[in-house]
């Protein structure tokens, strides 16, 4: 064997640097000591603690698994190795720390990060003893790289959500007292984190059933041959039921807090989903998308408000035409920036924004729109003389808002107009060529987008019963951009998971909130190096497959 | 067929960039149910005449007719709505799309569908998209691309998406066809089967073709008509066999030293 040659040491030595200067940067920041605090299972392990490591096993995985050639001895070499060097950058920063005084320049290294890193032992031996747990980190990954795929997948979803899981238990333990007292909670949770025990029957758990559902999937491709379309529309549509009956309880689930935070990603959603329209599908970067928001917010406040700006009309006569001034005003910015393309575009659009926001804070709109006072006295909405007042129950307006604005996104994208759009995406001269009127699919764009943005201002508004200009700050464009990046331009599962992630995950780990655009920059540029079509990537229709199944068909896709 | 009567004129057409004369004073014209090409070295404004007649560059001065009426000043989209359709010379498909969302695209000018009809998912909609779907996997089948249709057009081979291209100009339903060399990067043997096919798409569908060629032999096979460009203005026009032996089209491909030595030898024989 001739190991000695083919090992390359350049590719564990550079990995190994990576994660380690990730773990530095990680307990420099103070997201190690602020994560310690969390713990995920008591007494077992804390985000903190799953911080420093996640980056050393995961590159050690990686160089493990990529470069050994099935080499067991190679593979381990590597992780270890991988391991070792990742160690080394806090392993310093801990002596270091020992010997001058480092907060004058790094102001998070504190005594109590040291802590955790010296796992509380004194500074040389602690150092040693974070080289030799990184050391082990790194092993156990090169490890992990060597089972087979069909053991790693049941044991790496066992860990995934047990972390999760504990991740939220705070959250999940307070929902669960309020259904079965604390009786129950306390047998689960211990302190704020998992127990122990149930941790580890959790982790079993996840491993039986993704083994189970990995087994059964292994047999099916002979069987969806033999279903038969009835099945599978029935399934399809139980899938349906099941979801839809979720969405009606949900809120019931969720308790007030959460329902509130539920709202806030719906508003979110459906940003996402117009956004997505100009964005994703017509390739039409729009950086002033606020001002849509702003719009059918101010709408809804000018026409609602029982203040002295408002009309006093009621809610639902009111949407209707917030959506309206928002497609309108889509249009009337879609006209001037019809010929522009690419970065013009998305100056004009973020200078739009602004404009948007200046102009209400203008004196000359103070009467009607209130200045930086805002208008306040906005009413919530009414069903059946029931004024929708708790979050629980104004759940239920923005789901509607979502599913419409999804239903006609969905329509539109498997439409005419949809294809129109993408086209005009990929190649706006030839586009134009194929006879596709330019101006009619870029304003229909436009307004669709707005109007959305329009729907989730006029939500927001009622939501809030009082507005101000400073809630519509650039900061929101950029959010919807990134989100609906994030999940996948051109997806709309894409936009949902996109919005929990962003909107839903930061209220969830309050900790987090110092840190969000940290977060937001450090996401979108590992997803842009490791999954640029996002989490929920678009599919493509199957139209030829749809109706035909001729057999030369199928034998030149198999081909494929 | 030249007694057929023009189904596109051109008339002293002259288009200009900055101080550089691309195509200066062409005459020509396009018999209907023909094939014609247009001929000339690298740079001679070939495809500069091309994008003035889709629409894509202004022309400075002359006229342009499309079946006796001018074509100046319509866009690119009003163009393709009087069923002139093209394709390019490197290959633009919607390289993101399907086979099939490609040719649905150029079905574009005989779609009629609204966005609302999209939404509320009209029986008129339905009926429209089904109708053009089953003329695409006509147009693939034509096109010998049966299989292809949900593989998207940039995971095509070469061969493959030179042909969806045509595909996807044949769905315009055009009466005439405009080809902008549609051999380039191909080898001999692939270069006579397409020259074979578009002769199939001339005699099946009675389509004119326009076929802009810098190769001359691709195209003497099949032209009824060439015509040579050369810095932008026309030096030549006739059958294959009159331009074949013309000198002046024999200087401008190889230089006059070759074109006197090309002369003589043929004066000999």
């Amino acid at each position: 064997m001739t190991t000695s040659q083919s090992i390359q040491w350049r590719i564990p030595l550079r990995f190994g640097f990576y994660a380690g200067i990730a773990s530095l940067c990680f307990s420099a920041i103070g997201l190690v000591e602020l994560f310690g605090q969390r713990a995920l299972i008591t007494g077992v392990i804390t985000m903190g603690q799953v911080l420093i490591f996640t980056a050393t096993i995961g590159l050690a995985y990686i160089t493990a698994r990529d470069n050994a050639e099935g080499q067991r001895g190679v593979a381990l070499l590597y992780g270890s190795l991988t391991g070792v060097i990742s160690g080394i950058p806090s392993a310093l920063l801990i002596l270091l720390a020992s010997a001058v005084n480092l907060r004058p320049f790094l102001p998070n290294v504190s005594p109590a990060l040291i802590e955790i890193l010296t796992f509380n032992l004194s500074p040389t031996a602690g150092s040693l003893a974070f080289l030799v747990a990184m050391t082990a980190a790194g092993l156990i990954a090169a490890a992990f790289s060597l089972l087979p795929s069909k053991v790693q997948r049941p044991i790496f979803n066992g860990l995934l959500w047990t972390l999760i899981i504990g991740l939220f238990s705070e959250i999940l333990s307070s929902r669960l007292r309020d259904f079965f007292g604390s009786g129950f909670t306390k047998l689960i949770f211990a302190g704020k984190a998992l127990h122990p025990l149930v941790a580890a029957i959790l982790f079993v758990l996840v491993i039986g059933i993704t083994a189970l559902l990995d087994a059964r999937k292994q047999t099916t491709p002979e069987q969806t041959e033999d279903v038969s379309a009835s099945r599978k529309s029935r399934l399809r549509w139980l899938t349906f039921a099941v979801g839809a009956i979720f969405l009606i309880i949900l809120p019931q689930l969720l308790g007030s807090y959460l329902s509130e935070v539920m709202n806030n990603v719906g508003l979110f959603i459906l940003m996402g989903l117009g956004l997505n329209i100009v964005v994703g599908f017509a390739g039409l970067l729009d950086l002033g998308y606020v001002a849509f928001y702003a719009i059918g917010a101010y709408s809804m406040a000018v026409m609602t408000s029982q203040g002295p700006l408002g009309l006093g009309l009621p809610f639902w006569i009111a949407l209707p035409f917030c959506v309206l001034f928002a497609a309108l005003a889509g249009i009337i910015l879609g006209v001037p920036v019809l010929r522009m393309r690419g970065d013009y575009l998305a100056i004009v659009t973020l200078g739009f924004g602004e404009i948007i926001r200046i102009l209400v804070l203008s004196d000359l709109f103070k009467p009607i729109l209130g200045g930086a006072q805002g208008i306040l006295r906005i009413p919530k909405p009414e069903i059946f003389g029931i004024s929708l007042v708790r979050p629980e129950h104004f759940y239920y307006v923005i789901l509607a808002g979502v599913l419409l604005a999804w239903f006609v996104s969905w329509r539109l994208s498997e439409a005419r107009l949809g294809r129109q759009w993408l086209a005009m995406q990929e190649d706006e001269d030839v586009a134009e060529a194929m006879g596709i009127r330019l101006v009619t699919t870029k304003l229909l764009a436009f307004s669709f987008g707005a109007g959305f943005s329009g729907l989730a201002g006029a939500l927001l508004a009622s939501k809030l019963t009082s507005i101000f200009p400073h809630s519509f700050k650039l900061e929101i464009s950029i959010n919807v951009l990134v989100l609906i990046i994030i999940g996948g331009l051109g997806s709309l599962p894409g936009v949902v998971v996109g919005a929990l992630i962003l909107v839903g995950l930061p209220e969830l780990l309050r900790e987090f909130a110092e840190y969000r655009l940290l977060m937001y920059g450090a996401l979108l540029v590992v997803m842009m190096l490791a999954k640029p079509e996002g989490f929920w990537p678009s599919t493509i229709m199957k139209r030829e497959l749809h109706i035909d199944d001729d057999p030369e068909i199928l034998s030149a896709k198999a081909g494929d | 067929m030249t007694d057929n009567h023009a189904i596109m004129t051109s008339k002293s057409v002259t288009k200009t960039f900055g101080g550089l004369v691309a195509v200066s004073n062409f005459d020509f014209e396009v018999p209907e149910h023909s094939i014609v090409s247009i001929i000339g070295p690298n740079g001679a404004g070939k495809t500069t005449f091309f994008n003035c007649v889709t629409g894509f560059y202004a022309i400075d001065q002359g006229e342009i007719l499309f079946d006796g009426k001018s074509i100046i000043g319509k866009s690119p989209d009003q163009i393709a709505q009087l069923h002139i359709a093209r394709t390019y010379q490197n290959i633009r498909l919607f390289a993101n799309m399907t086979a099939i969302e490609n040719i649905l695209l150029g079905m574009e000018p005989d779609l009629h569908s609204h966005w609302y009809g999209a939404i509320l998912n009209t029986s008129g909609t339905r009926d429209e998209e089904k109708h053009a779907v089953e003329e695409a996997r006509r147009l693939l089948k034509y096109m010998g691309l049966v299989g292809s249709g949900d593989l998207l057009a940039r995971n095509l081979p070469y061969g493959d998406q030179r042909r969806l291209e045509i595909a996807r100009a044949l769905a315009n339903q055009p009466r005439i066809l405009l080809l902008d060399e549609p051999t380039a990067g191909m080898n001999p043997n692939e270069s006579a089967e397409t020259m074979r096919l578009i002769q199939r798409i001339r005699d099946d569908l009675g389509i004119t073709i326009l076929l802009i060629e810098h190769d001359m032999r691709v195209v003497m096979g099949i032209s009824e008509r060439v015509t040579v460009l050369d810095y932008g203005a026309k030096i030549a026009e006739g059958t294959t066999k009159e331009i074949q032996s013309n000198p002046q089209v024999i200087e401008a491909y190889l230089g006059r030293g070759a074109a006197t030595g090309l002369e003589t030898t043929s004066s000999d024989s």
